[in-house]
């Protein structure tokens, strides 16, 4: 399924790896499952699949999910229009009307509003994902090396994570939006730089329970690095912890993403995503041009939505393995 | 109680000396390094003796630490820079702006406590019933809605076809004339509360029901109180307590949503200010509000912390 795979875009080996060996390591009694048999999420056992389909609510979520990437990705080559240049012909194909060769009408420009859903929504998904999985990277990281170290360096590295979680996100967001003009990578590395915080914050607090573990110290008796004990032990047993906060992350990011696109900080033109859809369509509310305000925000809300309860879902099966060990 | 405030005040102002490194690495943003930020801010036709002026002028030609001490300096004594677009010092626009969004920020969280405890409750009240689940899946849905939509379809229902409540939020120069103008302010207030009210009364659901599990419920209804005793007074004021950190850690979003409110609805506070400031170019207004809103965020979650210290001595011993 492409949801859970593309959460953990841009360092899949390391993750796939910490799923093999967290299989291996923490899980012996429950049933290590081919990989796919647990919806994608590696080999983590049906016991997680079974809890997490029990709850019907995330299995629509997942359903919603599929759609909206096959609508985004698929979808413009199936409901073909014109995304990418300006020919206007006709003075009717502005703000038309929802119509059978415009499903959802056209906007100011002409574009027609169902290709603008699609083009604006493969963004916001492809920004979501990278950010999403570049900060539950970098935070993974930074938290199992800030609790495995500790003292003093644990100390600073967790004041870095106070301090910039006390700035409101958003402001922080858009002075470096408005110094460093937006392009596609520059708002990937907006959202993921809101986005570390919190992975950072909960792989610590897991590090520092896993490291007084016996298989830790004996990995340390053995004469393991550090490196190797963060990298091989401590992640890899944080996988549950991780994967349901980059379900969060991915959420989040869209949300975090609407909002800069709405303020006017998006991906430059012909590009959109669906918060510069909304922004623009705000003016003309007035006209009663509803195509223009409510299809953007209804995929806002149903992709958000719905990664939220797949995180909660995942929470709830991810406990049960816990319970069941 | 004296040595947990003495340390929560030091990391307070840790962190704000970690705002001011933020804002400095933002100065320093600026392709081209102290030369373009000064043309930035002196214009593009600037000769080199006046930029050299400007750098002087602003101790930028010195080195690096000394730069950054002077930063933290500005920002404890409140001297956040001259807003050249606007020829005001950013102190003077800022302080006229904050009471403002501290109003409406102040506004919504009253109502998210006043609607989000009460909702929680119910729901742990009738939990698992179709009640519950239906309060569930709408503050899920809540959850999810950004500000600026909600802000959108408030106005379209509320003011464009109703007219119930105007579009737009009060205008008026002082905190007290806006508040009288209490209609206009109906909309962007519920419109900043809501994600709060969904999150909150979820915490406030799942906080209930930790404290209905724990020892001293069971003891209360041992020794034979009623069920509405040991719910509203066992249970409820220990659920409440995590509620006042959970608003400390909130509050920068709730803060974040402000400056979306704010623009949706036109409401003269800080977030407006700021927005057009990053439209503006305007740089000293747009990082000089950067480091105030941090600093009212560090400040607002100080108080709850002092608070919560005060509702719980367990804290305060620690």
């Amino acid at each position: 399924m492409i949801p859970f795979g593309g959460a953990a875009t841009g360092k899949d080996t390391v993750v796939s790896e910490a799923q093999r060996i967290g299989g291996e390591l923490t899980a012996p009694e429950t049933e290590v499952t081919e990989a796919g048999e647990a919806g994608g999420i590696g080999g983590l056992g049906k016991v997680i699949w079974r809890v997490f389909a029990e709850n019907k609510l995330a299995l629509v979520s997942v359903g919603v999910v599929v759609f909206m990437f096959l609508f985004c990705f698929v979808g413009p080559h199936i409901y073909v229009t014109n995304q990418t240049y300006l020919v206007i012909t006709n003075v009717n194909q502005v703000l038309a009307h929802p119509s059978a060769q415009d499903w959802l009408g056209t906007d100011p420009n002409g574009y027609d509003t169902v290709g603008r859903l699609m083009v604006g929504g493969a963004t916001a998904l492809e920004i979501a994902l990278l950010a999403a999985g570049i900060a539950t990277v970098f935070g993974v990281f930074f938290g199992a090396i800030s609790g495995y170290a500790g003292g003093a360096v644990d100390a600073v590295m967790m004041r870095i994570v106070d301090t910039v979680l006390s700035v409101p996100t958003l402001f922080l967001l858009i002075v470096i939006a408005a110094i460093l003009h937006p392009s596609f990578w520059l708002i990937v590395f907006i959202v993921a730089l809101a986005a570390w915080l919190v992975p950072a914050r909960l792989i610590r607090g897991e590090t520092l329970t896993l490291r007084t573990r016996e298989y830790v110290q004996a990995v340390r008796a053995m004469g393991g690095g550090g490196g190797r004990i963060v990298v091989r032990h401590i992640i890899p047993n944080a996988v549950g912890t991780i994967i349901v906060n980059a379900t969060f992350q991915v959420a989040d990011a869209i949300g975090l993403l609407a909002a800069l696109g709405f303020l006017g900080f998006g991906v430059p033109a012909p590009g959109t995503s669906w918060g510069q859809m909304l922004s623009n369509g705000i003016s003309y509310a007035q006209e009663g041009a509803w195509w223009l305000i409510y299809p953007a925000g209804i995929c806002i809300i149903l992709i958000t939505v719905s990664f939220n309860y797949i995180g909660d879902a995942l929470r709830d099966a991810f406990e049960v393995r816990l319970q069941r060990r | 109680m004296v040595g947990y405030l003495i340390r929560r005040v030091i990391q307070a102002v840790i962190v704000i000396i970690g705002v001011c490194a933020i804002t400095f690495i933002l100065y320093h943003l600026f392709p081209g390094g102290t030369n373009s930020e000064a043309r930035i801010i002196l214009g593009p036709r600037a000769t080199q003796p006046q930029i050299n002026l400007f750098l002087a002028q602003n101790g930028l030609n010195k080195p690096i630490w000394t730069q950054f001490a002077i930063l933290v300096g500005h920002v404890f004594t409140f001297n956040l820079g001259y807003s050249y677009k606007l020829n005001e010092p950013v102190s003077t626009i800022v302080l006229q702006k904050l009471p403002k969004t501290v109003l409406l920020v102040g506004l919504a969280i009253l109502l998210t406590v006043i609607v989000a405890i009460p909702l929680g409750i119910f729901q742990v009240l009738r939990r698992n019933k179709p009640s519950d689940y239906a309060l569930t899946t709408m503050s899920f849905v809540f959850y999810a809605t950004p500000t600026f939509f909600l802000g959108i379809v408030l106005i379209e229902i509320f003011a464009i076809h109703w007219h119930v409540f105007p579009p737009e939020a009060p205008q008026s120069a002082s905190v007290g004339s806006i508040l009288a103008d209490w209609r206009a302010l109906v909309l962007p207030v519920v419109a900043l509360a809501a994600v709060s009210i969904a999150g909150f009364s979820r915490y406030m659901r799942s906080s209930m029901m930790e404290a209905l599990t724990e020892d001293y419920v069971r003891t209360a209804r041992a020794k034979g109180l009623s069920t509405r005793r040991v719910n509203y007074v066992h249970a409820l004021r220990n659920a409440l307590i995590p509620i006042i950190t959970l608003l400390g850690l909130t509050l920068p979003a709730i803060v974040s949503g402000a400056l979306i409110t704010e623009d949706v609805f036109n409401y003269p506070g800080m977030g407006l200010a700021f927005f057009n400031a990053a439209i503006n170019n305007d740089f000293p207004l747009l990082i000089g509000t950067v480091v105030v809103a941090a600093m009212a965020t560090v400040v607002g979650s100080l108080l709850a912390d002092i608070l919560y210290a005060v509702l719980d001595p367990r804290i305060r011993y620690v």
